[in-house]
Parts: C-alpha cells; sequence; structure tokens
C-alpha cells in the first residue's frame, strides 16, 4: 500500500504529492492530510480521476483512503 | 461552502463590495488592493513617510478578523507555522514590489480589468507568466517544507495585532499618520470598510477563495474551482461599475495605473511567481494569517516592510511610470526568485527529525 504524507504542506503541495503517487502507480492509496483545506483539495482531485475516498478523522488530521 | 455555488457566491460577494466601497470613498478601482491597503498601513506607522498614501485601511483588520471568525467558528481555527518563515518573509517584500511596480495585488489587478482599465490586461498576461513560471518549479519539486503545530498564542497574535490597529484607527493618536491628499485621503467610512474586510474575509475562509491558485491549479491538475471565483469578482465587479457609470475602457488616464506595458508585465510577474511559491495570493496569506497559520502573518511583515522600501528607495511606480530604482528592484527580485526557487527543490522527500514514517 502506498502512503504519502501531506500534512503541514503548502497549497497545491498535498494534491501534487496525490498526483505524483497515482501517476506511478493506481493501486490503493492512503494519503494524510493535515487540514480540511488539503483533505477536500485531494478528495475532490481523487475523484475526479476515478477513486473513490473513505476519510477517517482523528486528532484533527484526516487518512483519506483511495481505491479505484 | 466548498462547492462551485459557493466560490461563485464569494467572488460575486466581493465583486460587488468593491464597487460599493468606491462609491463610498474608496480610490477608483481600489474597492481591495492588499498590496495597496498593506502599503497605506506601512505609511500611517510611520513606515514609510510618502505623504499621499498613509491610512490604517480597516478592509485589511477585517479581512484578518473575518477569517478569524470563520475559522473558530468552522472548528478550523489552527496554531501553527515553521515552513521556512525568513524566506516567506522576503517573499512577501517580493511580492510587495512586484505588486507596487503594477499598482496592485492580483485581486485590484481584476478590479482594475473590470473597471476597463487595459493595463491590468497586460498585468493578467505576466501574471500567468509568472504563475507558470512557479508552478515549472513546483513541478520540479519545489517546496518551503511543512508547518507544525504551535503553542496557541502563536496564532492568536496576528488576529490580536489587527485588532490592536483598528484601536490605532479609531484612536487616532498624533503619531500615527493620516493622508490629506491623494489615494491615502479616500476611504469609505471605518465602520463599512471594517464590516466589508469581516463579510469578505469570512466568506474567503470559508470558500478558500485565491487569485493565484485559479491559474495555477488550471495548469496543474485542470482543476477551476478556484478560477470560478476569480472571474466571478471580475464579472461582478464589471457589472456594478457599469451600472454606477464608473466603467472607462481604454490604457489613457486610468486611476492610479500607469501605462508601462513592459513593467506592469514584469511587476505582476513577480506577484505570481512568488504568490505560487508562497502557495497563494496576497489575499489568501491575509486569511490564512486568521486561521492561525503564523507564517502567513509573517509574510504579512514582508509584506509591510516590502512597502515600507518600495517608498523609502522610491521603487514604487506612480501614474507616471515606472521609477528606474523600482526597475532595478524588479530586475533583484527576479534574480531572487530564481535563488529562492532553486535553492528549494528537494531532489529527496524531505525528512525531518521527528517526522513519522
Amino acid at each position: 500500500m502506498n502512503r504519502i504524507d501531506t500534512r503541514g504542506m503548502s497549497c497545491p503541495q498535498p494534491v501534487l504529492m496525490t498526483k505524483k503517487a497515482i501517476d506511478k502507480s493506481t493501486e490503493a492509496l492512503e494519503i494524510l492530510a493535515g487540514d480540511n483545506t488539503a483533505k477536500n483539495n485531494i478528495k475532490r482531485f481523487l475523484e475526479s480521476k476515478g477513486f473513490s475516498v473513505e476519510i477517517e478523522e482523528t486528532n484533527e488530521e484526516f487518512l483519506l483512503k483511495a481505491t479505484k | 461552502m466548498q462547492s462551485k455555488k459557493g466560490i461563485i457566491a464569494t467572488g460575486a460577494a466581493i465583486g460587488l463590495i468593491a464597487v460599493l466601497l468606491v462609491k463610498m470613498g474608496n480610490p477608483a478601482n481600489m474597492g481591495f488592493c492588499i498590496a495597496c491597503f498593506i502599503r497605506d498601513i506601512a505609511g500611517g506607522l510611520g513606515l514609510h513617510r510618502a505623504a499621499v498614501v498613509q491610512y490604517l485601511r480597516p478592509e485589511i483588520m477585517g479581512l484578518v478578523l473575518g477569517a478569524f471568525i470563520a475559522a473558530k467558528a468552522g472548528k478550523e481555527f489552527s496554531s501553527r507555522g515553521g515552513s521556512s518563515p525568513m524566506t516567506r518573509f522576503f517573499l512577501g517584500i517580493i511580492v510587495m514590489i512586484g505588486a507596487l511596480m503594477f499598482l496592485g495585488c492580483p485581486l485590484r489587478m481584476i478590479l482594475r480589468l473590470a473597471g476597463g482599465d487595459l493595463n491590468a490586461l497586460v498585468g493578467v498576461i505576466g501574471f500567468a507568466a509568472g504563475i507558470y513560471i512557479g508552478v515549472l518549479f513546483l513541478n520540479k519539486g519545489f517546496s518551503l517544507k511543512r508547518t507544525y503545530r504551535l503553542p496557541d498564542f502563536e496564532g492568536y497574535s496576528f488576529p490580536l495585532f489587527n485588532i490592536f490597529l483598528t484601536i490605532l484607527l479609531v484612536a487616532a493618536p498624533a503619531f500615527v499618520f493620516f493622508s490629506e491628499s491623494g489615494p491615502g485621503s479616500m476611504y469609505a467610512p471605518i465602520a463599512i470598510a471594517l464590516a466589508a474586510g469581516l463579510v469578505v474575509g469570512f466568506l474567503a475562509q470559508k470558500s478558500r477563495l485565491c487569485c493565484v491558485g485559479g491559474t495555477r491549479d488550471m495548469i496543474l491538475f485542470r482543476d477551476n474551482y478556484l478560477l470560478l471565483g476569480f472571474l466571478a469578482i471580475f464579472v461582478f465587479a464589471a457589472i456594478g461599475n457599469m451600472a454606477t457609470g464608473m466603467f472607462s475602457l481604454g490604457f489613457e488616464g486610468q486611476p492610479v495605473a500607469h501605462t508601462d506595458g513592459l513593467w506592469n508585465f514584469l511587476g505582476m510577474a513577480v506577484v505570481g511567481w512568488g504568490s505560487v511559491l508562497l502557495g497563494g495570493c496576497p489575499l489568501r496569506q491575509l486569511i490564512l494569517a486568521g486561521e492561525g497559520n503564523a507564517d502567513s502573518a509573517i509574510t504579512f511583515f514582508g509584506m509591510l516592510v516590502g512597502a515600507g522600501f518600495a517608498h523609502n528607495f522610491s521603487l514604487a511606480s506612480s501614474p507616471k511610470g515606472a521609477t528606474v530604482n523600482g526597475q532595478i528592484a524588479i530586475a533583484v527580485c527576479i534574480v531572487l526568485l530564481v535563488a529562492i526557487s532553486a535553492a528549494n527543490i528537494e531532489k529527496t522527500p524531505f525528512k525531518s527529525k521527528g517526522d513519522l514514517s
């Protein structure tokens, strides 16, 4: 499972890191996001690429689980 | 709020409120201008002595406090920082010098265009070019690294500073400078300007509106979300200007603007490039600072110092055009942008001590 940590990154790096990860491989992916903005941007991007996204919130951070 | 309707409504509100602020007394095509207003605040505090641009613009305090209220209400306020603060401070200076070469931040660039000022169209092309260069470096791995959680006081300090500025404005002690002529003497009543800032700050926090993000995300991801907000500002400000007789199409004689195309282009290219490196336009920096982001607050102070430099060293343009000092400063800014962009490219993912995984 690919896992990337985008916490604390400025826009648009969380989405860019996600893009680079799915360009490399289209298998399932877990992404850590540190705030709502990054979480929503990543979710919107992944959904536009045909992924379905599940989100777990823990301690004001988000774990996005993306699968095709 | 993070729907297409939400961002279009935010853009529409900003466009119409900007026209209203001009009707109520702000300089023409300057309902909002983050760069000009921070420049006026620098003058009001005596950090430069350009007598025509000194005023503590309450729109700025409103934007920050509106974002603060929205972030608190939405449980999104979070004290954080530590993402290359000194580099961000310098980028704040650079962005301000670029904006004062053109005479406006990206937001005023749209408002100028919506008033019929075609010089702003040259600015838009420069802005897009600057964003494109910034995106090239993002794609190569440019990063100012991550922020970290900080003690609450760190995040509260900038909103508190803005309350202090508001008190200074209302109390108007003798050491605060207020222009008696020129753009700094033209302003909407304090309560209206503050309320306008609060509303726009609230909406911009909710919708994440960003003037540089629209073009950037279209180039990077073909994502039009933020661009819709940018376009809505233009459309609704243009409609407002036409309805109130303030629309005047052309290059010559535009308010608080000059016709030197090359320097309008280069000024906004610097703003676009610098803003991509910062992760958001000057407006977005104010909103993030209101949400508790100390790095964006430091960027504000970089812009404040940049405004001081711009007027103390005669770098800022005037309606007569660019100055030689300003042209040299833009060349220096471009060299600094190349250096900052190149120096922060990660070859391998950066790991700080304490990072997980």
